[in-house]
């Protein structure tokens, strides 16, 4: 655990900064929490290894000054697995979007879960595809308006919390770019887990999704967070069951983390025969 | 005034967009946006140094550096 006083330069590569986010993109403030969580862990900048697909979001690897890779859309997981199984000391975290994780990369997200690989993944879950247009993602829920769907978008959402946890993941979460602290310090608990850590962190995007929703300005759009979450298991959600929960869901540190398992299972027999 | 500290307001201009999250959170009223949309402390002795405008700025353009006073 560390004492000393945070300093943002320690953790980034400033020559890129300001970043190429749009302004009151909520993106920036999940940066600032992983960057706070690392910094309370003690972590050294060469433990850590940041892995980000491609979107807005995954931006993020260029910014921060550790082992980063900036790879394929929606293959950030696979690229983090070869780094976690080659080097088991490090810190594997990949910070990516909503369409990157669930739609492009879904496939490899639910067998990450699977595999409970210790990894940290960090969803920012904005509900749109800023980068490209503002297309529709599956976080972005039924009657969301975007580019490709300027009627609404007739499908439902993914409950990415459900979904990691019917996919095996043993640590899954959900917090707020509103609840900034909060965010922090499930970042922290999360990269302390051993094993596949899911933090669906909603993020707002002001530019694509906020203005064509009339959600307002950034302040507004968080403000929504503040108004539209609750923590897990609310006495609110008697009167208004559609609230969004957020807390710590899983939190399992019984199941087999893979590394150990591929030791156990696979190199020790090799070894062992010789 | 937050009691018996200093509150020292570090804004980096080159960084601040001026999305204007850091002003309306601010349960003092004490930042706000200057005529080139760049946060500013306009009334730093009202601080109580709660670091909400630095946990949320997505910029990472606020540091709040409090010292404990004598």
């Amino acid at each position: 655990m560390s004492d000393t006083q945070f300093d943002v330069n320690k953790y980034i590569r400033a020559q890129f900064f300001p970043q190429m986010w749009c302004p009151g993109c909520g993106h920036g403030t999940v940066m600032g929490a992983l960057l706070r969580a690392i910094h309370d862990l003690g972590l050294e900048n060469d433990d850590v290894s940041v892995v980000s697909g491609i979107g807005c979001s995954s931006r993020i690897s260029g910014y921060l000054d550790f082992n980063t890779a900036h790879t394929m859309h929606g293959r950030a997981l696979p690229t983090a697995t070869g780094i976690k199984l080659a080097n088991p000391n490090l810190k594997v975290i990949v910070p990516f979007g909503d369409g990157d994780s669930t739609a492009i990369g879904g496939n490899h997200f639910i067998h990450a879960c699977r595999r409970n690989i210790d990894i940290t993944a960090i969803v920012m879950n904005n509900r749109i595809y800023g980068m490209t247009g503002g297309q529709y993602s599956p976080m972005s829920g039924r009657g969301v308006k975007a580019s490709t769907a300027p009627y609404g978008v007739p499908d439902e959402s993914f409950d990415l919390v459900e979904l990691a946890k019917g996919a095996g993941a043993s640590f899954v979460a959900r917090t707020t770019v509103y609840h900034a602290k909060e965010a922090q310090n499930t970042i922290k608990k999360a990269i302390e887990h051993k094993g596949f850590s899911v933090v669906e962190i909603l993020s707002m995007c002001p530019t694509q999704f906020g203005r064509k929703n009339k959600a307002g300005e950034a302040p507004q759009m968080m403000e929504w967070y503040k108004d539209n979450t609750v923590p897990m298991g609310s006495k609110k959600l008697a009167d208004n069951p559609d609230l969004i929960q957020r807390g710590v869901f899983v939190d399992d540190n019984e199941r087999l983390e893979y590394c150990t398992a591929y030791q156990e299972l696979v190199i020790d027999k090799v070894m062992k025969k010789g | 005034m937050a009691k018996g500290k200093s509150v020292t307001h570090v804004i980096n201009r080159d960084w601040c967009k001026g999305c204007g999250i850091c002003v309306h959170f601010c349960p003092k009223q004490v930042l706000e946006l200057d005529s080139d949309e760049k946060a500013v402390a306009a009334r730093p002795e009202d601080c109580i140094g709660c670091k909400l405008c630095e946990l949320r700025c997505p910029d990472l353009a606020i540091q709040i550096l409090i010292e404990e006073g004598e």
